[in-house]
Protein backbone atom coordinates (compact mmCIF):
# COMPACT_ATOMS: atom_id res chain seq x y z
CA UNK A 1 0.00 0.00 0.00
CA UNK A 2 2.73 2.02 1.18
CA UNK A 3 4.56 1.64 -1.55
CA UNK A 4 1.84 2.56 -3.87
CA UNK A 5 1.62 5.74 -2.63
CA UNK A 6 5.50 6.10 -2.67
CA UNK A 7 5.54 5.45 -6.75
CA UNK A 8 2.66 7.93 -6.70
CA UNK A 9 3.87 10.19 -4.81
CA UNK A 10 7.58 10.69 -6.18
CA UNK A 11 5.74 10.33 -9.80
CA UNK A 12 3.51 13.55 -8.73
CA UNK A 13 6.65 15.33 -7.65
CA UNK A 14 8.48 14.48 -10.82
CA UNK A 15 5.43 15.18 -13.03
CA UNK A 16 5.04 19.03 -11.31
CA UNK A 17 7.36 21.44 -13.24
CA UNK A 18 7.57 23.72 -10.75
CA UNK A 19 8.50 21.23 -8.21
CA UNK A 20 11.30 20.00 -10.22
CA UNK A 21 11.94 23.74 -10.64
CA UNK A 22 12.38 24.38 -7.40
CA UNK A 23 13.97 20.91 -6.58
CA UNK A 24 11.56 19.86 -4.74
CA UNK A 25 12.34 16.20 -3.33
CA UNK A 26 9.03 13.95 -1.22
CA UNK A 27 10.95 12.62 1.83
CA UNK A 28 8.35 10.45 3.41
CA UNK A 29 4.80 9.33 2.11
CA UNK A 30 2.18 7.73 4.74
CA UNK A 31 -1.48 7.67 4.30
CA UNK A 32 -2.89 11.24 4.96
CA UNK A 33 0.70 12.75 5.29
CA UNK A 34 3.59 13.71 3.11
CA UNK A 35 6.99 15.60 3.58
CA UNK A 36 8.75 17.55 1.12
CA UNK A 37 11.99 19.15 1.22
CA UNK A 38 12.59 22.49 -0.45
CA UNK A 39 16.78 23.07 -0.72
CA UNK A 40 18.30 25.99 -0.12
CA UNK A 41 19.38 28.69 -3.50
CA UNK A 42 20.16 32.30 -3.67
CA UNK A 43 17.73 32.35 -6.73
CA UNK A 44 14.98 31.76 -4.32
CA UNK A 45 15.70 34.69 -1.72
CA UNK A 46 13.34 37.67 -1.12
CA UNK A 47 15.63 40.00 -0.14
CA UNK A 48 19.25 39.97 -0.75
CA UNK A 49 20.02 41.97 2.48
CA UNK A 50 18.84 39.00 4.72
CA UNK A 51 18.80 36.25 2.62
CA UNK A 52 16.07 35.00 3.84
CA UNK A 53 13.98 32.40 1.68
CA UNK A 54 10.37 34.45 -0.19
CA UNK A 55 7.55 33.70 1.48
CA UNK A 56 5.84 32.65 -1.59
CA UNK A 57 8.57 30.15 -2.34
CA UNK A 58 7.32 28.98 0.97
CA UNK A 59 3.91 29.30 0.23
CA UNK A 60 4.41 27.05 -2.95
CA UNK A 61 6.39 24.53 -1.10
CA UNK A 62 3.33 24.36 1.87
CA UNK A 63 0.52 24.33 -1.01
CA UNK A 64 2.56 20.81 -2.63
CA UNK A 65 2.77 19.41 0.32
CA UNK A 66 -0.82 20.24 1.29
CA UNK A 67 -1.52 18.55 -2.09
CA UNK A 68 0.73 15.32 -1.35
CA UNK A 69 -1.21 14.48 2.14
CA UNK A 70 -4.65 14.73 0.41
CA UNK A 71 -3.41 12.44 -2.67
CA UNK A 72 -1.85 10.41 -0.31
CA UNK A 73 -5.55 10.21 1.82
CA UNK A 74 -7.22 9.07 -1.07
CA UNK A 75 -7.67 5.60 -2.02
CA UNK A 76 -7.13 6.06 -6.36
CA UNK A 77 -5.82 8.90 -7.50
CA UNK A 78 -8.24 11.79 -7.94
CA UNK A 79 -7.52 15.08 -9.28
CA UNK A 80 -7.36 17.47 -6.84
CA UNK A 81 -7.18 21.69 -6.68
CA UNK A 82 -6.64 23.96 -3.64
CA UNK A 83 -9.31 25.84 -2.61
CA UNK A 84 -7.48 28.21 -0.15
CA UNK A 85 -4.31 28.75 1.78
CA UNK A 86 -3.93 30.60 4.98
CA UNK A 87 -0.77 31.07 5.68
CA UNK A 88 0.83 32.30 9.27
CA UNK A 89 4.89 33.39 8.37
CA UNK A 90 5.96 32.82 12.14
CA UNK A 91 9.28 33.55 11.74
CA UNK A 92 12.24 34.35 8.99
CA UNK A 93 13.40 30.99 7.65
CA UNK A 94 17.59 30.76 8.28
CA UNK A 95 19.42 31.70 5.60
CA UNK A 96 21.23 28.77 3.95
CA UNK A 97 19.02 26.14 5.34
CA UNK A 98 16.96 23.79 3.62
CA UNK A 99 12.88 24.16 4.20
CA UNK A 100 10.40 21.19 4.78
CA UNK A 101 7.00 20.75 4.95
CA UNK A 102 4.75 18.18 7.13
CA UNK A 103 1.42 18.37 6.18
CA UNK A 104 -1.73 16.27 7.20
CA UNK A 105 -5.32 15.84 5.81
CA UNK A 106 -7.13 15.22 8.74
CA UNK A 107 -10.80 15.75 7.38
CA UNK A 108 -11.66 13.80 4.10
CA UNK A 109 -15.63 14.77 2.72
CA UNK A 110 -17.18 13.41 -0.74
CA UNK A 111 -15.94 16.48 -2.90
CA UNK A 112 -13.62 18.58 0.34
CA UNK A 113 -10.33 17.76 1.78
CA UNK A 114 -9.04 19.74 4.97
CA UNK A 115 -5.18 20.34 5.26
CA UNK A 116 -2.62 21.41 7.61
CA UNK A 117 1.20 21.85 7.30
CA UNK A 118 3.87 23.17 8.83
CA UNK A 119 7.32 24.10 7.23
CA UNK A 120 10.40 24.06 9.34
CA UNK A 121 14.06 24.40 8.90
CA UNK A 122 16.00 22.92 11.75
CA UNK A 123 13.72 21.94 14.53
CA UNK A 124 10.13 20.76 13.53
CA UNK A 125 9.12 22.59 16.86
CA UNK A 126 10.25 25.96 16.00
CA UNK A 127 8.50 26.42 12.29
CA UNK A 128 9.07 28.91 9.79
CA UNK A 129 5.19 29.06 8.93
CA UNK A 130 2.03 27.16 9.28
CA UNK A 131 -1.08 26.95 7.11
CA UNK A 132 -4.59 25.51 6.91
CA UNK A 133 -5.91 24.58 3.28
CA UNK A 134 -8.67 22.77 1.78
CA UNK A 135 -8.47 21.06 -1.43
CA UNK A 136 -11.66 20.41 -3.91
CA UNK A 137 -11.90 16.75 -5.04
CA UNK A 138 -12.24 15.57 -8.52
CA UNK A 139 -11.64 19.16 -9.70
CA UNK A 140 -11.20 18.73 -13.39
CA UNK A 141 -14.66 19.24 -14.64
CA UNK A 142 -14.26 16.22 -16.92
CA UNK A 143 -13.86 13.92 -13.63
CA UNK A 144 -17.60 15.28 -12.76
CA UNK A 145 -19.17 15.13 -16.07
CA UNK A 146 -18.44 14.33 -19.44
CA UNK A 147 -18.52 16.61 -22.14
CA UNK A 148 -16.56 19.93 -23.12
CA UNK A 149 -17.43 23.27 -21.25
CA UNK A 150 -16.43 26.51 -22.62
CA UNK A 151 -13.58 27.03 -20.16
CA UNK A 152 -11.98 24.06 -21.00
CA UNK A 153 -9.10 24.73 -23.81
CA UNK A 154 -7.77 21.33 -23.40
CA UNK A 155 -9.58 17.97 -22.45
CA UNK A 156 -8.10 17.16 -18.87
CA UNK A 157 -6.47 13.39 -18.95
CA UNK A 158 -7.01 13.22 -15.37
CA UNK A 159 -8.30 10.02 -13.66
CA UNK A 160 -11.28 9.57 -13.42
CA UNK A 161 -12.05 8.37 -16.47
CA UNK A 162 -9.86 5.06 -15.08
CA UNK B 1 -5.56 62.21 -2.14
CA UNK B 2 -2.40 60.16 -1.05
CA UNK B 3 1.11 61.63 -0.24
CA UNK B 4 3.53 61.90 -2.86
CA UNK B 5 5.84 59.49 -1.94
CA UNK B 6 9.15 60.15 -0.95
CA UNK B 7 11.45 58.27 -3.34
CA UNK B 8 10.02 57.82 -6.81
CA UNK B 9 8.44 55.30 -7.32
CA UNK B 10 10.29 53.73 -10.23
CA UNK B 11 13.30 54.06 -8.36
CA UNK B 12 12.03 52.15 -5.47
CA UNK B 13 10.55 49.83 -7.82
CA UNK B 14 14.14 48.96 -9.24
CA UNK B 15 15.57 48.92 -5.95
CA UNK B 16 13.05 46.36 -4.86
CA UNK B 17 13.21 44.03 -7.82
CA UNK B 18 17.16 44.06 -7.73
CA UNK B 19 17.05 43.20 -4.03
CA UNK B 20 14.84 40.14 -4.78
CA UNK B 21 16.01 37.35 -6.77
CA UNK B 22 12.95 35.41 -6.59
CA UNK B 23 10.93 38.28 -8.30
CA UNK B 24 13.41 37.74 -11.11
CA UNK B 25 13.51 33.95 -10.74
CA UNK B 26 9.86 33.84 -11.17
CA UNK B 27 10.43 36.24 -14.62
CA UNK B 28 7.68 38.64 -12.79
CA UNK B 29 7.62 42.20 -14.40
CA UNK B 30 6.35 45.59 -12.50
CA UNK B 31 4.79 47.84 -14.88
CA UNK B 32 3.86 51.33 -13.40
CA UNK B 33 1.26 53.99 -14.99
CA UNK B 34 1.38 56.61 -12.87
CA UNK B 35 -0.24 55.70 -9.42
CA UNK B 36 -1.12 52.19 -10.98
CA UNK B 37 1.25 48.89 -10.67
CA UNK B 38 0.37 46.47 -12.70
CA UNK B 39 2.23 42.67 -12.15
CA UNK B 40 2.72 40.47 -15.38
CA UNK B 41 4.01 36.54 -14.49
CA UNK B 42 4.74 35.50 -18.68
CA UNK B 43 4.02 31.92 -18.85
CA UNK B 44 6.87 29.75 -18.68
CA UNK B 45 6.69 26.05 -18.48
CA UNK B 46 8.11 25.68 -15.27
CA UNK B 47 5.37 27.35 -13.58
CA UNK B 48 2.73 24.92 -14.28
CA UNK B 49 1.91 22.68 -11.25
CA UNK B 50 -0.67 19.72 -12.68
CA UNK B 51 0.99 19.43 -16.60
CA UNK B 52 -2.51 17.11 -16.71
CA UNK B 53 -4.73 19.83 -17.23
CA UNK B 54 -2.00 21.90 -17.71
CA UNK B 55 -2.74 24.33 -15.22
CA UNK B 56 0.08 26.84 -13.15
CA UNK B 57 0.80 26.22 -9.79
CA UNK B 58 -1.43 27.48 -6.81
CA UNK B 59 1.76 27.99 -4.93
CA UNK B 60 3.10 30.06 -7.78
CA UNK B 61 0.19 32.07 -8.46
CA UNK B 62 -0.14 32.17 -4.26
CA UNK B 63 3.49 34.03 -3.89
CA UNK B 64 2.78 36.12 -7.18
CA UNK B 65 0.17 38.26 -5.65
CA UNK B 66 2.27 38.22 -2.33
CA UNK B 67 4.89 40.15 -4.08
CA UNK B 68 2.47 41.98 -6.07
CA UNK B 69 0.67 43.03 -2.71
CA UNK B 70 4.44 44.05 -1.60
CA UNK B 71 5.55 45.70 -4.30
CA UNK B 72 2.23 48.06 -3.90
CA UNK B 73 2.82 48.74 -0.18
CA UNK B 74 6.48 49.48 -0.58
CA UNK B 75 6.73 51.03 -4.15
CA UNK B 76 3.32 52.96 -3.66
CA UNK B 77 4.04 54.30 0.07
CA UNK B 78 6.45 56.41 1.70
CA UNK B 79 7.43 53.19 4.01
CA UNK B 80 11.16 52.91 4.00
CA UNK B 81 11.79 49.34 5.01
CA UNK B 82 10.63 46.06 3.01
CA UNK B 83 7.21 45.03 4.66
CA UNK B 84 7.58 41.91 5.49
CA UNK B 85 4.79 39.03 5.44
CA UNK B 86 2.65 38.06 9.09
CA UNK B 87 0.07 35.84 6.90
CA UNK B 88 -1.57 35.30 3.65
CA UNK B 89 -5.00 34.14 2.66
CA UNK B 90 -5.41 32.59 -0.55
CA UNK B 91 -8.27 31.67 -2.45
CA UNK B 92 -8.43 30.08 -5.78
CA UNK B 93 -11.34 30.74 -8.12
CA UNK B 94 -10.33 29.14 -11.18
CA UNK B 95 -7.34 27.23 -12.52
CA UNK B 96 -4.56 29.31 -14.01
CA UNK B 97 -4.55 28.14 -17.54
CA UNK B 98 -1.21 28.04 -19.24
CA UNK B 99 -1.03 31.92 -20.45
CA UNK B 100 0.40 35.60 -18.94
CA UNK B 101 -1.36 36.47 -15.93
CA UNK B 102 -2.09 39.63 -14.62
CA UNK B 103 -2.17 41.03 -10.94
CA UNK B 104 -3.10 44.50 -9.30
CA UNK B 105 -3.40 45.34 -5.49
CA UNK B 106 -4.96 47.58 -3.47
CA UNK B 107 -3.74 49.13 -0.29
CA UNK B 108 -6.79 48.35 2.14
CA UNK B 109 -5.09 50.01 5.23
CA UNK B 110 -2.22 50.92 6.74
CA UNK B 111 -2.00 51.33 10.41
CA UNK B 112 1.87 52.07 12.26
CA UNK B 113 2.59 48.71 12.33
CA UNK B 114 0.35 46.69 10.09
CA UNK B 115 -0.65 47.23 6.71
CA UNK B 116 -3.60 45.23 4.76
CA UNK B 117 -3.55 44.41 1.07
CA UNK B 118 -5.44 43.01 -1.42
CA UNK B 119 -4.13 41.45 -4.55
CA UNK B 120 -6.17 39.99 -7.50
CA UNK B 121 -4.78 38.11 -10.17
CA UNK B 122 -6.46 37.39 -13.64
CA UNK B 123 -5.59 36.37 -17.06
CA UNK B 124 -8.23 37.32 -20.05
CA UNK B 125 -10.82 38.91 -18.24
CA UNK B 126 -10.56 41.34 -15.47
CA UNK B 127 -13.43 40.80 -14.58
CA UNK B 128 -13.41 36.80 -14.09
CA UNK B 129 -10.28 36.70 -11.73
CA UNK B 130 -8.37 33.48 -11.08
CA UNK B 131 -6.82 34.03 -7.54
CA UNK B 132 -7.54 36.54 -4.98
CA UNK B 133 -5.30 37.33 -1.74
CA UNK B 134 -5.47 39.70 1.60
CA UNK B 135 -2.35 39.76 3.09
CA UNK B 136 -1.16 41.10 6.21
CA UNK B 137 2.57 43.03 6.63
CA UNK B 138 4.47 43.78 9.53
CA UNK B 139 6.10 47.89 8.90
CA UNK B 140 9.09 47.24 9.79
CA UNK B 141 11.60 50.08 11.91
CA UNK B 142 15.20 48.46 11.13
CA UNK B 143 17.39 49.58 13.94
CA UNK B 144 20.16 51.03 12.98
CA UNK B 145 21.02 51.99 8.45
CA UNK B 146 19.87 49.41 6.23
CA UNK B 147 23.58 49.45 4.88
CA UNK B 148 24.51 47.26 7.81
CA UNK B 149 25.89 44.96 5.33
CA UNK B 150 28.14 42.70 7.65
CA UNK B 151 25.61 41.31 10.31
CA UNK B 152 24.19 38.62 8.17
CA UNK B 153 20.82 38.93 9.36
CA UNK B 154 18.45 39.29 12.50
CA UNK B 155 16.31 36.02 12.74
CA UNK B 156 15.87 36.17 16.53
CA UNK B 157 13.58 32.85 17.36
CA UNK B 158 11.44 34.90 20.27
CA UNK B 159 11.45 38.51 20.14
Amino acid sequence: MLTILQDMGSYALRASPQAKALGFTLMGLAPGEATVRCPYSPELVGDVETGVVAGGVVTTLLDHTCGHAVLAALDAFRPIATLDLRIDYLRAAEPGCDILAHAQCYKLTRSVAFVRAIAFDRDKDDPVATVQATFMLDSSRSARRKGSTSHAQTIPDGGASA
Amino acid sequence: MSPRPAQPAAQKLADLIQRTPYIRRLGVRMELAGDEMTAVLPYCETLIGDPGLPALHGGVLGAFLELTALAQLFVMTEIEHQPRPIGVTVEYLRSGRPVDTYARAQIKRIGSRVANVYAEAWQDTRAAPITCLHGRFLLTSRTGPSNAGSSPVQTPSTT
